[in-house]
């Protein structure tokens, strides 16, 4: 048992090497392309495209050959105008090779595609209890999937952040996949393929993270939703920080502090006081809790990598959407910043210090 | 054109074509208005790759793109695709078969006045407080939150047109079961002929399904029924099987035809019998068969489990075998024939390694794991436009230089359309061989637009330039079209010198009985056996000269479309409480019963064609190989 998950190691170290040497020859960026899978779902995924492409590869082959020589070879120009050929009916041996080869091609790609479709779906070990009776055996994470915001909740942990996933390297990772509103689907490419966010049932499926994502030029895996879902779909973007498991534990630990951690600078105790105003009926700044929730929680929002999922992390852009997120991801629910001010516009102070506040919401070192 | 029908005034032609049941006729009207549509959707797809030549480009808004994407797929499929697909069956395959209509003109009238009125209904949409936008394939949880009228346009322009398709199905059925001349057995009869077969026996069972899901669509938005709504207790999974129950056999109602042309060019244009006929007729009956046994590879992500994406993983897989023995059998077609490169032949190679390309790229999707990563990316959109593009419009491109001379009596510039053909195929490639890619690096479909430096600009530039090349070809042929008709150049019975199956045995185009005489079929291409024999009499004859008996024009099938039309706004606007709705709905179905009741009590005997009127015509040399 040992020496096989030894073995599968190496074999998994030899499939970095190999997507790394894939990346180089330009398949994409690493926090998205499926060309550079980063995790055993991926990985496997990976492998039965260039199974496929393998066998594929073959058959065009075969077709071009014959083609090729056939357009060449018995053009009017070549065989001459007055040509009337054989009328050939057909040939039962050559029906049957060509019936027979690709049966057989197809019975090479049959086989692991059954294996992998049950292996990819196998979730068994899902709600295991650890040995010592202390949670679980592996993390489990709650993905409730909303009008172009996701909800990540930790039920083992209880706790709940919003449009950053945090998991661990190394460990499967369980998914319990869900809609609040319309359709949507959970798609991590570089991770593993998708499993659609149903508004009738939870789907459950598991992914694996291979690498940390600090390793990234960005930090971050890039998510989709990979389902029409309304007007700002294509803006419906989350981030996967993968953390080593030590990190992961200390983050779990941060988020579970129930204590809020002061405010530091006039500026973002001034945007406390506003936000505490217009926004906290919404949006929870504890990252203890539950999921379900009608607006994202904002504990981690000034550890994140963007804004509102897909714009550059600045104070700019938080102000800018505070004032009207509809321009920014049209169709969502958030009212705009007027309407949030008792019906007048806030003041760029005001909205200063909002985002000095937000920044600051963090827990991470 | 024959003796009865002489040069005639702008209205009379227009009153003409609205009371036609003359199945060449309608014909015409199926090809204009399908390429009228073929056209909008074109510009709608151009919209889309100027929207996505850049990343963070506004040139369209997020809610207008979903409506101009949605307005794409539906238009193409459902009003370009599928008309023009019937054009063609329309006007050759009762020709092919020695037929003189179909078994129902009436019926074939009211077909294409349905589906023409539901297809303006549904682009009325554009005007009348927006389009559909939840995608052609209108899932039921987004489909029941979209705000405007889209969805219901969609719904009751679907089901108006999906009547007319479903009734142009049986008429070709019941046509191609009982009107085939003397001797022509099922395996005898002309590939494109048995395409049309079972592509119709697909619409017969197919159309039933989307019919009761947007019925059900229809419900839930007017009346609140529920069916989809889960949280009373309704599935909105439902609504996916249901429309994909259709969805899929739709791919194979629209490729099996454009196989059945190409078979027809492949024989044509290479002077050779088809190679494994009989081959060719099981693989498209299989084809069809398997075809409604794998709905739910477009639903892998679905969360269905693992059982049922293995199980229709490998029924997937399975119609790759049919769909290789058709490319085997076609390149033997051509091995050791005398291949004339004409426009039609053309697309016919260029389809080849085309199709080859959306096939195995199909069956990758096939393998349900890897599906996971490729299902909603671009890859998918690669896949679908190589199969539809690269098979099904290739396909009719080809059959619209290939047939226009038996509809139109002309040919179409062969110059010209070599330069569609090249521009267009160029452009098709350079615009989707790169999406596959675009979905292997993650990008997911249908989205307005994308944030830059995630490795995808430039890939999705060249497919906007290729986008343009494609708009070029279609341009060149529409010159072409308008050229051709201004110089009027009439041809003959046989305007390709080697054609082999019936509809060549005649003038072209052919008079309105089709055949003087009815033709014995003495075997597969019969047209050509005869001419190998050098029968100077063009064809071996079943019947003497006599009279021929054929149906009178009506415009009741107009009037019975119009009133259900009509009728749609009605329900449209009830649930918006509009005082008018209710009785237009009633009024408009009152009518159109109305109409159903005259045309069930009159009695319309037809008439007939005088022996003298007959060989009138055949001493002017415009009926059959007599001269």
């Amino acid at each position: 048992m040992k020496s096989m998950s030894k073995g599968l190691k190496k074999w998994r170290l030899f499939a970095l090497m190999s997507a790394l040497l894939v990346f180089l020859a330009g398949c994409g960026r690493e926090e998205i392309s499926t060309l550079i899978p980063a995790g055993k779902v991926a990985q496997d995924q990976f492998n039965l495209l260039l199974l496929s492409t393998a066998v594929m590869t073959l058959v065009i082959v075969v077709v071009s050959i014959i083609y090729v020589l056939a357009i060449v070879k018995f053009r009017r120009s070549k065989v001459g105008e007055d040509m009337i050929p054989e009328q050939v009916e057909g040939s039962a041996k050559l029906e049957a090779i060509w019936t027979g080869i690709p049966i057989v091609l197809l019975l090479i790609l049959a086989v692991p595609t059954v294996y992998s479709t049950f292996d990819l779906a196998d979730v068994s070990s899902m709600d295991v209890q650890a040995e010592d009776g202390e949670g679980m055996t592996n993390v489990t994470v709650n993905v409730m999937a909303n009008l172009y915001w996701w909800e990540f909740e930790y039920p083992e942990f209880g706790i709940v952040t919003s449009q950053e996933l945090v998991v661990p390297v190394g460990e499967r990772v369980y998914f319990n996949l869900a809609a609040a509103d319309v359709k949507h689907s959970f798609w991590i490419p570089s991770i593993g393929g998708k499993l659609d966010t149903n508004t009738d049932n939870v789907n459950t499926f598991y992914l694996e993270f291979d690498r940390a994502s600090s390793e990234l030029e960005d930090g971050v895996f890039y998510g989709k939703c990979a389902e029409l879902c309304g007007p700002s779909h294509a803006l419906m973007d989350f981030k996967v920080k993968s953390l080593p498991a030590d990190e992961f534990d200390q983050w779990v630990t941060a988020m579970q502090d129930e204590q809020a951690a002061p405010v530091e600078g006039e500026m973002a105790q001034a945007g406390q006081e506003l936000f505490e105003q217009s926004c906290i009926a919404c949006h929870a700044t504890s990252g203890v809790g539950e999921g379900g929730k009608t607006s994202p929680n904002l504990a981690t929002f000034g550890d994140r990598n963007r804004v509102a999922g897909y714009m550059e992390h600045t104070e700019e852009n938080v102000k800018n959407w505070i004032e009207d997120p509809q321009k920014y991801k049209p169709g969502n629910i958030m009212p705009s910043g007027k309407e949030l001010n008792g019906g007048e516009d806030f003041t760029e102070e005001e909205l200063d210090a909002l985002a000095a506040y937000l920044m600051g919401l963090s827990v991470e070192e | 054109m024959s003796s009865y029908a002489q040069k005639k005034g702008f209205g009379a032609t227009i009153w003409d074509y609205m009371t036609t049941v003359d199945h060449k006729k309608i014909a015409i009207l199926y090809l204009i208005s399908g390429g009228i549509f073929f056209l909008i959707g074109g510009v709608e797809a151009l919209l889309i790759r100027i929207q996505l030549a850049t990343a963070g480009s506004d040139f369209l808004s997020a809610g207008t793109y979903n409506e101009v994407l949605t307005m794409h797929g539906t238009t193409m499929i459902f009003l370009a695709a599928m008309p023009i697909l019937l054009a063609f069956m329309n006007a050759i395959m009762p020709l092919q078969i020695g037929a003189r209509d179909v078994a129902f003109p009436f019926l074939n009238s009211l077909g294409f006045w349905l589906f023409s009125f539901g297809g303006l209904f549904l682009n009325l949409s554009w005007f009348m407080g927006g389009a559909p936008d939840a995608g052609w394939t209108n899932y039921a949880s987004l489909a029941l939150a979209s705000e405007t009228h889209g969805i219901d346009f969609y719904s009751l322009g679907l089901t108006i047109s999906g009547f007319g398709t479903l009734i142009s199905g049986i008429n070709f059925l019941v046509t191609i079961i009982n009107m085939r001349a003397p001797g022509m057995t099922y395996m005898r009869m002309p590939l494109f002929t048995w395409t049309t077969f079972v592509a119709s026996a697909l619409i017969l069972l197919a159309f039933p399904p989307l019919t009761v899901g947007v019925f059900f669509m229809v419900f839930d938005r007017m009346f609140g029924a529920n069916f989809f709504e889960v949280t009373m207790g309704g599935n909105t999974i439902i609504w996916e099987h249901l429309f994909w129950i259709f969805g899929h056999p739709e791919v194979y109602i629209l490729i099996l035809p454009a196989f059945g042309i190409f078979s027809e060019i492949f024989s044509i244009f290479s002077r050779k019998r088809l190679f494994g006929y009989s081959a060719l007729v099981f693989a498209t009956i299989l084809i069809g068969f398997l075809g409604f046994m794998v709905w739910a590879h477009h639903m892998f992500t679905v969360g269905l489990g693992p059982t049922a994406n293995a199980i229709f993983a490998l029924a997937t897989m399975a119609i790759a075998v049919p769909t290789g023995v058709k490319i085997f059998n076609w390149l033997l077609t051509i091995w050791g024939g005398s291949i004339s490169f004409t426009t039609p032949m053309m697309y016919a190679v260029g389809f080849i390694p085309s199709f080859v390309a959306g096939g195995v790229t199909g069956i990758m999707q096939a393998i349900a794991p890897l599906d996971y990563q490729l299902h909603d990316s671009y890859f998918i959109v690669a896949h679908f436009h190589y199969v539809i593009v690269g098979g099904v419009v290739l396909g009719i491109l080809a059959a619209t230089h290939l047939y226009w001379p038996k509809m139109f009596g002309t040919m179409l510039s062969e110059k010209l359309g070599k330069w569609t053909f090249w521009t267009f195929f160029i452009g098709f490639h350079l615009t989707f061989f790169i999406q596959h890619f675009l979905g292997l690096l993650g990008m997911p479909r249908r989205v307005y637009t994308f944030v830059g430096g995630q490795g995808w600009d430039l890939f999705n530039l060249i497919s906007s330039i290729g986008a343009a090349f494609m708009a070029i070809g279609v341009i060149i042929l529409l010159v072409n079209v308008v050229l051709t008709t201004i110089k009027n150049e009439r041809v003959g019975n046989d305007p390709w010198g080697d054609g082999r199956t019936l509809e060549w045995s005649i003038p072209s185009p052919p008079p309105f009985y089709n055949f003087a005489q009815t033709p014995l079929v003495r075997g597969l291409d019969t047209y050509w056996i005869e001419k190998m024999e050098g029968n100077k009499e063009g064809m071996t004859y079943s019947e003497p000269i006599g009279d021929i008996h054929m149906p009178n024009g009506s415009i009741i099938p107009f009037f019975i479309s119009f009133f259900m039309f009509v009728a749609a706004f009605g329900a449209l606007y009830f649930p918006d409480g509009k005082p008018w709705a209710l009785p237009v709905l009633i009024i408009g179905l009152a009518l159109m019963f109305g109409c159903m009741v005259i045309r069930s009590l009159k009695d319309d005997h037809g008439f007939y064609v005088k022996k003298e009127d007959i060989l009138k015509d055949l001493e002017g040399g415009k009926t059959d190989g007599r001269k």
